[in-house]
């Protein structure tokens, strides 16, 4: 599972990074978008995948009832989804009032500010 | 005494959501954002009291357990640069009372820029690597809007770059997480320190280190990762630069100390020989850059890079003195060079432009607001006995020392250099004579224009006062490096169990 996880990430990475360096504003964003994917993918295997229960403590033994599966990833992961989401909402609309405002969505024409 | 280290969190959040609930009144919004600031500085200070004797103030958020739940921890770093983010806020609420328009303080200014600095308060408290993640997108989404707020075209522009470049740093530092968690089952930065120091997979501990000092490093500006810098802080309003000048950047660097102080330590000749190849080579191309600029606000901008440079050196050249170096560098270059993006925007103010070719005249004009820059320019460039004498004389005794002359030379040379920058700006903006009579464009009454000459007045004093009493300075700012070069104190003051 592992290995199947890794290449996963590797390719949302590698698209993730192709489509950030194309010059379109909206492949720009679905580019910053697998690149959240493919990390939050990465916290997930890097976390350890274990099948098992929930970590709840049975209140008369003080013991697990099955051996438990690791739920701060997951924690995690839920974290920097709502993050990701709520950035991307900013960046979409900030990208709409650019193409607006500049009439344009190339990137290699938004250069004013450069030099 | 228990809740301290949380209060800095709290009342800037606090001050945004009543600002918020006054959205439709100019007066209270200005009024609860000076109120707010001063409570955050006031705040800091009694933090600093409390741990300038060494102690580190410790709070378990929830009463989880360290390492299970999220720590603060506040020592003699966090606490200096938690005063300094105090200072800032006054003299940009009370700046931006003055400066900024009606339509941007109605779309939000003032609880965006609370809200930017509860972040930035967050991160420099914080003792857990996720934690920090989430302060840092915090603020970054605040300073999105806020370098956004306007929509002039040349912000949209600046603000692509700024985006894309530091939610990519986001990516990164959240994958260094990652592999940091399911390396060592922990994001405490305590435990991780222990882990780290303990640890077998130097190899695996090495490449995450990298990925953090690029993530930083973004966020930072250092070379070769600070172009968004220049492309986007020069194209706010002068407020909004200020801020983000003397903070943002200034975060990264906090991150970068904290986490190369405390948790990679595991290879620093590889690890700390890169970050000071790094703060040269940051040193020298925002100097040159700007060099080639003529434009007041942009030349200052290129100049933030440069002087990352500085603080950097000393981290990488990691002993105690370089430290201390760093320590005082962080303090006086939050202090001048907001100040100089302050003057820049009074400049604006009057004449309606930063091109030094268009402007001319104003020491005959204006002598106070032409001193004040001056004070601050030379400080910058590091005149004795100004505050960036010391610091830098700190980082170079420190470098001579540790036998590293390359970066020695480097910062000597860069050092002139910054003069040369300085000296235009001055020789342009305020002593040749103006090429063409421009006139003012806000003649403000007198009263109201020594208001709005108050925070600038205050952190030229500053600056003065650091190089004046150098020696308490010097005396805290080793102290504060003692504590980070020997983080067993910090790692069992977070895992000994808060009090």
């Amino acid at each position: 599972m592992e290995a199947v996880l890794a290449i996963v990430i590797g390719v949302l990475y590698g698209g993730g990074l192709y489509l950030m360096m194309r010059r379109n504003l909206i492949q720009l964003i679905i580019g910053l978008g697998l690149l959240s994917h493919g990390a939050n993918l990465l916290i997930f295997t890097a976390g350890g995948l274990r099948k098992g229960g929930a970590p709840i403590l049975d209140e008369a033994t003080n013991t697990y009832a099955s051996a438990p599966a690791d739920p701060l990833p997951q924690a995690l992961i839920l974290t920097a989804i709502v993050i990701s989401f709520a950035v991307t909402a900013f960046a979409l609309v900030l990208f709409l009032r650019t193409y607006q405002t500049c009439g344009t969505d190339d990137v290699d024409e938004l250069k004013g500010t450069d030099t | 005494m228990t809740l301290l280290p949380v209060l800095p969190i709290i009342i800037p959040l606090a001050g945004a959501v009543l600002c918020m609930l006054f959205r439709k009144s100019l007066m209270l919004q200005k009024a609860l954002a000076v109120a707010t600031s001063f409570m955050m500085l006031l705040t800091a200070v009694c933090l600093m009291a409390h741990t300038a004797r060494g102690t580190i103030a410790v709070m378990n958020v929830g009463s989880w357990q360290a390492p299970f739940g999220i720590t603060l921890a506040v020592d003699m770093l966090s606490s200096v640069m938690l005063v300094l983010a105090g200072l800032l806020a006054v003299a940009v609420s009370v700046y931006s009372c003055f400066d900024l328009d009606g339509p941007r303080i109605k779309f939000g200014f003032f609880p965006l820029m609370l809200i930017l600095l509860m972040g930035v308060n967050g991160a420099f408290v914080t003792g857990d690597l996720f934690n920090l993640y989430v302060w840092f997108e915090v603020l970054l989404t605040a300073s999105f809007i806020l370098l956004a707020l306007g929509g002039e075209r040349p912000q949209l522009e600046g603000s692509i770059k700024y985006v894309a470049l530091n939610l990519l740093s986001s990516a990164l530092f959240l994958a260094g997480i990652g592999i940091l968690y399911g390396m060592a089952g922990t994001l405490n930065m305590a435990e991780l320190a222990n882990v780290v120091k303990d640890g077998e997979r130097g190899g695996l501990v090495t490449m995450v280190a990298v990925m953090f000092m690029m993530a930083f490093g973004i966020k930072a500006g250092m070379f070769p990762l600070y172009f968004w810098l220049p492309a986007s802080y020069p194209t706010p309003p002068a407020a909004v630069s200020a801020l983000f000048s003397g903070l943002l950047t200034k975060v990264g660097v906090y991150s970068l100390i904290r986490v190369f102080t405390l948790i990679f330590t595991n290879d620093p000749e590889f690890l700390h020989g890169l970050i000071l190849a790094g703060a040269g080579l940051t040193m020298l191309s925002g100097v040159l850059a700007a060099a080639a600029q003529y434009e007041m606000r942009k030349i200052l901008a290129v100049h933030i890079v440069s002087q990352i440079g500085y603080i950097v050196m000393g981290l990488g050249l990691f002993t105690p003195l370089a430290l201390a170096g760093t320590v005082i560098y962080l303090a006086h270059n939050i202090i001048v060079k907001t100040n100089l993006f302050l003057v820049a925007g009074a400049v604006h103010r009057l004449k309606g432009t930063y091109d030094l070719h268009k402007l001319g005249g104003l020491y005959k004009e204006r002598p106070g607001l032409s001193i004040l820059f001056i004070i601050s320019a030379m400080s910058l460039a590091g005149v004795p006995p100004l505050s960036g004498f010391f610091a830098k004389l700190t980082l170079i005794i420190a470098g001579l020392r540790a036998e590293s002359w390359l970066i020695v030379a480097v910062a000597l040379g860069v050092s002139l250099l910054t003069l040369y920058s300085m000296t235009k700006i001055w020789a342009y903006v305020f002593w040749k004579p103006a090429p063409a009579p421009l006139p003012d464009l806000d003649p403000m009454a007198p009263g109201k224009w020594a208001a709005f000459l108050l925070p600038m007045v205050g952190f030229t004093v500053l600056t003065i006062a650091i190089g004046v009493f150098a020696g308490p300075v010097f005396d805290y700012a080793q102290q504060a490096a003692g504590q980070l070069m020997d983080p067993q104190g910090y790692i069992d003051a977070v895992l000994g169990g808060a009090k």
